[in-house]
């Protein structure tokens, strides 16, 4: 026990002399600090960009809602059903019910061109025709300004992302239906989820703009319980009038997301792996010569009688701690830069344009703090070695 | 150079400095090319686009069908040279992860709109002849191990239940080096007939049209969307480039984020070799002072310091922009996502410049330094 | 602070070198720095270790303070052998055993005098109260108790070589060892050095071998060998 604490004393007292004498080479640890804050400002802010388009995309699927589409469908854009099917869908064991009736929402889904804010080029913005169950299968759904359109009527509400990132999209402008122009009434939110992107109509009313005659493209349904969702898709897939494919919400959007988040992920590693391999090569130069400019002093230490380890140990301790310095200056700077950043894209899924806000999650955060600590570490471990090693005689009269 | 085994001397003083230093800046240079490609990936489309193409699509959205009919009522609109559709088959090979594009053409209107897309004359005679035929370009090919004569199945939710089978009559190469031979072409008459009814039988999805005298394409577009005001299908006719780049932007600020990402990854590399720099010339401080001392001009200790940190600069950077050339140089990484994945030699050349930039940047601090020392300073610290 | 030592040799000489042996291989040539050396220490005495540059004097010293083996031969200090000691116990056993005292004073720049002359003490089970003391002491048998908070910069060379002497000696070790001490100290400064070092031998009986080319410096001392081209011999050699 007391060796124990007699040799983390020791790697204390080195490690504290090494720290004193940043302010000495502040210049090179300044340049490893800010290098390490860039990788993890990278990685972080590009993995920002993922977490908040998958955060979008899920964030208002319950787990106790589903949505159906045809069989062999992929998404809503290429579904279709008729009034009869949809009604089956609704009528379906399962099936949580409000004071009106079942609480399934059958839907359109289309795209209007809208100009983009930040670049004025086209978007394409979706346009949703929805029926009255459609906020009760969706969580969170708030109008924040405005009224909700009147059922039957030519009239919009916005979802608050799609407001705030194309133009004409406020309350009491009108946007463009085919040659039709259709007033906006209301602003809504979905607590960050996918809805927000969107423009809601009445599913008749347009309907009736498109041509559709009673078909709808899929099926929004709240169910009695997340365990519910067994028995409804077991009824659905099993009935022979039906041909249809059941997703709980949550998975669907996942789903949808999966490509994008994944590209975004692999680049964003890649990336950062790079710079990071960059800025190991930078920390192994700080410590280098903040070892060389040591010499004479590590070997005084060893000289009185210092261990080896306790040199080692504390030299990537120190090694360490500048890391961890860079990392937290990253991680505080990405935060700062990127958590919120309302942005858009595309879903290519749905050939749509998704709003979302990046986020700089704590496992994020995380992340970043372990990447920096990485670099230190391998920064630290040669240097320290080498330190360790010098012959003590010849080190003592370096200069 | 006679000053050159004084440069490189002093880069061989401490070899794992230098070693290390080189090793950051090739990788910075990695980075620039990698980010360059894939910025390239996503916002290519807009330098491929042709000078004299218009795209013609639905008013509302491009997922909206335009009428067959439109052809022959844009042909005749004067200044219009040629005029093609195209409709979004979305089909699926085998798993939807296989993702390509694959869209029904009129074979020979197309090939004559699109002289970036190489086919063999003895290929397209074939396509002429097979109605079920399809052609696609060589990256796809290579991906699945297409050869000429095989039956390619593909579903499309979009078009009906059924599998349809392609036979593959030809394999096309790309004119330019960014051109997409990712995509597959096959014939709309096959098409127009074997889709489902009611799944817009006679209606397609978007027009290119050549105009004769590319000066006035604005004026044509205008022509177009004229014609067809205060119909069922109103449209909305725009240059090919100004198509693609609402495009690109509809998936983001790539050129910003690329921009922003390489802003950190120089700044990084550029303080970290700037710091080895300025350490380089410290530690000789009393060795500059000599070379002062036996009648080195400012401007050669200048140079000097400055060759050095260029000749690191530019082995770096010049390994770096090698090497990315190299990972690059076999295209789209991610099988299909990013089509236009390549490695511009305009880019190329930035990348050059950008070596240039970097050795004198992180050379020129402690060259200054070095060239103001007072000599008799310098050697008291030797 | 005591003079007696913790282990008492039952030899009577407190360092005995027998036929040692030191050989540098530089490049593909064999150096022979050091030739089938006896020499021995016994306790009290204060030696002075003379010789040209390059005669092996500070191989010497480095290896009767075990910062280094020799090739060949056995060195015993205070009863123990230490030439065959691994690295970490003797890294244990020059905490425990020597103090040393450097020309270039090495003290850590970032560190106040006092905090230098505490670093050997950091390696003892002593608590911190306990250090201070040990630390107050030594700065005052050095004559720089009123310079304890000073920075090392701050210090003259005299001064710094001061707070060396009372790092050296502050956890009373059984050997004082000084590698020209005054070599870099002009001739007020170097005798002051020297007068400390004839103090802790003469009043509190410290062991001291101290290298040096300065014939002023060995005067002080009590013996005076002189190494020339490996060998030791008691007369200089013209």
């Amino acid at each position: 026990m007391n060796t124990l604490m007699n040799w983390l004393s020791q790697i204390g007292s080195i490690v504290k002399f090494g720290l004193l004498s940043i302010p000495q080479r502040r210049g090179a640890v300044a340049a490893t600090v800010i290098g390490i804050a860039g990788v993890v400002v990278v990685l972080v802010g590009v993995l920002s960009i993922a977490a908040g388009f998958r955060r979008a995309m899920t964030a208002s699927a319950a787990p106790d809602s589903a949505i159906v589409l045809r069989s062999g469908a992929d998404t809503e854009m290429v579904s279709g059903f008729g009034r009869d099917q949809v009604r089956l869908i609704a009528d379906a064991p399962g099936v949580a019910r409000g004071p009106k009736g079942p609480l399934s929402s059958a839907e359109l889904f289309v795209i209007i061109n809208l100009p983009k804010r930040s670049t004025g080029t086209d978007a394409n913005v979706p346009l949703r025709g929805v029926e009255p169950a459609a906020t009760a299968v969706r969580d969170q759904l708030t109008l924040v300004s405005g009224r909700m359109f009147e059922w039957g009527r030519t009239e919009v509400i916005v979802g608050a992302g799609a407001a705030r990132e194309f133009a004409g999209l406020e309350v009491g402008s009108q946007i463009k239906v085919g040659r039709a122009s259709w007033p906006v009434v209301g602003i809504f939110t979905a607590n960050g989820g996918v809805a927000e992107s969107e423009v809601w109509t009445d599913a008749a009313v347009l309907q009736g703009a498109y041509n559709r005659g009673q078909s709808f493209q899929s099926v929004y349904t709240r169910l009695t319980s997340a365990e519910a969702f067994q028995t409804f898709k077991d009824a659905l897939t099993t009935n022979p009038q039906l041909s249809v494919k059941v997703l709980r919400q949550s998975d669907y959007y996942a789903e949808q997301s999966e490509t994008l988040t994944r590209l975004i992920t692999t680049l964003g590693v890649l990336i950062a792996s790079l710079m990071a391999i960059g800025a190991v090569f930078g920390a192994l130069n700080t410590m280098y010569s903040a070892v060389a400019t040591r010499t004479r002093e590590i070997a005084t230490l060893r000289a009185l009688g210092f261990g080896r380890g306790a040199i080692v140990i504390a030299l990537m301790v120190e090694s360490l701690v500048i890391a961890l310095l860079g990392g937290a200056l990253g991680g505080a700077l990405a935060y700062a830069a990127f958590n919120n950043f309302q942005a858009a894209t595309m879903n290519w899924q749905s050939f749509s344009q998704v709003t979302f806000a990046f986020a700089v999650t704590p496992p994020l955060l995380v992340q970043g703090i372990v990447l920096a600590s990485l670099i230190g570490l391998i920064g630290g471990l040669l240097p320290a070695i080498r330190a360790a090693r010098q012959p003590i005689a010849s080190a003592l009269r370096e200069l | 150079m006679k000053y050159a085994h004084l440069v490189w001397g002093n880069l061989k003083r401490k070899k794992l400095r230098t070693l290390l230093t080189l090793l950051s800046i090739l990788v910075a240079f990695v980075l620039f090319g990698l980010l360059c490609s894939i910025r390239q990936a996503l916002v290519g489309g807009v330098e491929l686009a042709g000078a004299d193409r218009l795209v013609v699509r639905h008013k509302v959205s491009i997922i909206q069908l335009l009428p067959e009919s439109y052809q022959a009522r844009m042909e005749r609109i004067p200044g219009v040279d040629l005029v093609v559709h195209q409709t979004w088959f979305g089909g699926v090979y085998q798993d939807p992860k296989n993702f390509f594009m694959q869209n029904p053409v009129q074979p020979e209107p197309f090939l004559a709109m699109h002289p970036e897309i190489v086919l063999p004359p003895a290929q397209r005679d074939a396509w002429l002849k097979t109605r079920t035929g399809a052609i696609v370009g060589r990256t796809t090919a290579e991906r699945f191990q297409w050869k000429v004569g095989d039956r390619i199945p593909i579903r499309s939710p979009i078009w009906g239940q059924r599998t349809w089978e392609f036979d593959l009559v030809g394999i096309y190469e790309g004119r330019d080096k960014g051109t997409d031979t990712t995509p597959m072409f096959f014939r709309y008459d096959y098409f127009d007939e074997m889709r489902e009814e009611g799944r817009g039988r006679g209606l397609v999805g978007w027009y290119t049209i050549r105009v004769k005298d590319p000066s006035r394409a604005a004026e044509i577009a205008r022509l177009v969307d004229q014609e067809f005001e205060n119909s069922p299908a109103e449209t909305k006719t725009e240059p090919e480039g100004a198509f693609a780049q609402a495009w690109a932007r509809q998936i983001g600020n790539i050129t910003l984020i690329v921009a922003g990402i390489l802003g950190a990854v120089f700044f990084t590399i550029l303080l970290v070799t700037g710091s080895t720099m300025s350490q380089a010339v410290r530690e000789r401080i009393g060795e500059l002072g000599v070379l002062k001392a036996i009648g080195f001009t400012p401007a050669q200790v200048l140079g000097l310091v400055l060759a050095e940190s260029c000749t690191l600069a530019g082995l770096g950077g010049g390994l770096g922009l090698a090497l990315a050339w190299l990972l690059t140089v076999n295209g789209d990484p991610t099988g299909g996502l990013l089509p236009l994945f390549n490695f511009r030699t305009a880019d190329l050349l930035l990348g050059v410049g950008l070596c240039v930039v970097l050795g004198v940047v992180t050379g020129l601090l402690p060259a200054l330094q070095a060239m103001r020392l007072r000599v008799a300073d310098a050697l008291r610290r030797l | 602070m005591s003079t007696t030592n913790e282990t008492q040799p039952q030899d009577s000489a407190l360092v005995r070198i027998e036929g040692v042996e030191k050989t540098f291989r530089r490049a593909s040539e064999d150096v022979h720095v050091l030739a089938r050396l006896d020499l021995v220490v016994p306790p009290g005495e204060f030696l002075a270790l003379m010789g040209p540059s390059g005669s092996g004097k500070s191989t010497l010293l480095n290896l009767i303070g075990g910062l280094d083996r020799p090739t060949q031969g056995s060195v015993t200090v205070a009863g123990e052998r230490i030439d065959t000691l691994s690295d970490r116990r003797l890294a244990d056993w020059r905490a425990r055993h020597i103090g040393f005292v450097f020309q270039l004073y090495n003290l850590m720049p970032v560190l106040t005098a006092e905090r230098n002359v505490e670093l050997p003490l950091l390696l003892t089970h002593l608590g911190k109260a306990e250090r201070q003391k040990h630390v107050a002491t030594a700065l005052a048998m050095v004559g720089l108790s009123h310079r304890a908070k000073h920075y090392p910069r701050t210090l003259s060379g005299g001064e710094q070589q001061r707070v060396g002497i009372a790092r050296g000696i502050v956890t009373d070790p059984t050997l004082l060892l000084c590698d020209e001490p005054t070599g870099d100290l002009d001739r007020k400064a170097g005798d002051e050095i020297l007068n400390l070092l004839q103090a802790l031998n003469r009043e509190h009986g410290k062991t001291i071998i101290m290298v040096t080319h300065d014939p002023h410096a060995s005067a002080r001392a009590s013996r005076t060998v002189y190494l020339n081209k490996g060998r030791l011999s008691n007369e200089p050699v013209s």
